[in-house]
């Protein structure tokens, strides 16, 4: 058998794949919330349920409506998008002219309303969602056994990291948006409706927490709390990142993905923790993160 | 005569409980360069953003091109036809300058086209893909107004241009004023430099404590250097 620093390499990629799987929903859960917190300053706690939401959202519609899996990874984010955008129409856009500590207490309450209500209805349990037929089974890569789902996850997660860094950077839309981040008082001045902005991208914010939901529903379990289990993980992973940093949060998200699979390797008891130690370490050493700017 | 382009009149405004403009009067005609004068913190910023509808707590009337801007949205203003370039520039730092220069929208036909923008101002041309931030005073200047005379506005409300700017480069931004005058641009100009501002605008106000108190035409300057010199107290 081969060893890497006295590890299998089997156990070692393994793991690695593992990371990297965890890292696509981490990159894909910080990615929106630095989205949204980069226009909107708003820390949103709710973005757990909303990846919790896309999840239920592509199961019910398995259960009630027959629309399998390609189905859902559309139309579920345009759901969870769309009720996003409603929530910050019709609540959260009336509290941006007081501190945001509003905002972030009026997302972290509407988390533990969604998720009460789910599991009220639904249990704590987990319920299980079949894998597409097209991706079920697996590869053997020689040196390992790679299942087809976790290999689409990992890719699709990458082309749409790639597809919103693409969107913000590089096109007029994008433009409006990161211009409105510094200034949307001029930006509104040039006859652009900054308000509608804000619903839009809290509408995407959201729509990529869902999108992750969908992507997350074969392999984890569907459950209510499945938001909530991660959602702490993807703050650390943003803080470390640098909030708002659109590239920081992608890049930061497989990187400790990545960490804390090789952690399972080669100190298993501390890969719970790994990812809230490097946050510390990284707080105490470059308090506004590895890509934010120092205010 | 015609009715005049922009109208306000009896114009009041608070930035929250502090009332900052008293009763503003002005008016400015199609094709006309008006030039608001007065010390710092009398309200010349002010008056500017009021119009332009960024400060909201507002009363009296303001009408532009005939239509009454009082319950117009921010967003809207721009489409109505004016333009504000605020003192502080307000180039964007993570846009590059041709993305900073092409982010307004065309509201109307009439614009300037990129590439005479690029005629214009030659020194933007040479930079176009930098960020908009690692120019100079002068040149971010020159993009700040430039950005707005690409979107067809008819009205440009412009604070303080000169304001921090070697002597050339006033001489400069004078040249583009007479050129957007030439064309038939209609301008409010806030300046405390009234040497720059004799050279190219057509009409003064002379502004004190939110309020209008002189109105003169640009021939009655020399008359006028006697009032402005203690008013301004250069």
């Amino acid at each position: 058998m081969m060893m890497l620093f006295g590890i299998p390499i089997q156990a070692l990629l393994g793991q690695l794949l593992v990371g990297l799987i965890n890292g696509s929903f981490y990159a894909l859960l910080s990615l929106g919330l630095a989205v949204i917190f980069g226009l909107l300053r708003v820390i949103n706690f709710a973005h757990g349920a909303q990846y919790m939401l896309g999840a239920f959202v592509a199961l019910l519609m398995l259960k009630f409506a027959g629309i399998g899996y390609w189905g859902a990874l559309i139309l579920a984010p345009i759901v969870v998008g769309a009720m996003g955008a409603f929530v910050e129409r019709t609540m959260l856009s009336r509290l941006y002219k007081l501190d945001h500590l509003y905002g972030l207490l009026f997302t972290f309450g509407m988390a533990l309303t969604i998720e009460g209500t789910f599991r009220y209805f639904f249990g704590a349990s987990g319920q299980p969602y079949t894998t597409p037929a097209a991706l079920s089974g697996g590869v053997n890569l020689g040196f390992m056994f790679l299942p087809i789902y976790r290999g689409w996850v990992v890719v699709a997660s990458m082309v749409i990291c790639l597809g919103v860094w693409f969107l913000i950077e590089k096109t007029k839309l994008g433009a409006y948006l990161r211009a409105a981040t510094e200034n949307p008082v001029l930006v509104q001045s040039f006859g652009i409706n900054v308000p509608l902005l804000l619903t839009l991208t809290y509408g995407l914010g959201a729509g990529l927490a869902g999108l992750a939901g969908v992507l997350a529903a074969p392999i984890y379990q569907v459950s209510p709390l499945m938001g909530s289990n991660i959602i702490i993980i993807v703050f650390a992973v943003v803080v470390v990142g640098g909030m708002g940093s659109i590239l920081g949060a992608i890049i930061t998200g497989y990187m400790l993905g990545i960490a804390e699979g090789l952690t399972k390797v080669f100190y298993p008891e501390a890969s719970n923790i790994v990812i809230f130690v490097i946050m510390a370490i990284v707080l105490i050493l470059r308090p506004a993160g590895l890509f934010g700017k120092d205010a | 005569m015609s009715a005049p382009l922009l109208n306000v009149a009896g114009l009041h405004a608070w930035y929250g409980e502090s009332h900052v403009l008293h009763g503003v009067d002005l008016h400015v005609n199609e094709g006309e360069m008006i030039c608001i004068l007065g010390r710092n913190g009398m309200g010349k910023t002010t008056t500017l953003r009021t119009i332009m509808g960024i400060l909201r707590k507002r009363e009296g009337t303001i009408t532009f091109a005939g239509k009454d801007m009082m319950g117009v949205p921010l967003h809207r203003s721009a489409r109505a036809g004016l333009g504000f370039v605020p003192e502080e520039r307000g180039i964007f730092a993570t846009l590059t300058v041709e993305e900073n220069l092409t982010l307004p929208p065309i509201v109307a036909p009439g614009g300037m086209a990129v590439d005479e923008i690029y005629e214009l101002f030659p020194n933007l041309s040479e930079r176009r893909t930098s960020p908009g931030t690692k120019l100079s005073g002068g040149e971010q200047q020159m993009l700040a107004m430039a950005r707005i005379l690409r979107t067809g506005a008819r009205c440009l409300l412009l604070d303080e241009p000169t304001e921090g700017l070697a002597p050339v480069i006033i001489q400069a931004i004078g040249e583009v004023l007479g050129k957007l005058k030439a064309r038939g641009m209609t301008v409010v100009l806030v300046e405390q430099n009234f040497r720059f501002a004799s050279k190219v605008a057509d009409r003064f106000y002379l502004m004190d404590h939110g309020r209008m108190t002189a109105e003169f035409p640009v021939a009655d300057l020399p008359a006028r250097m006697d009032l402005l010199n203690r008013e301004l107290g250069v």
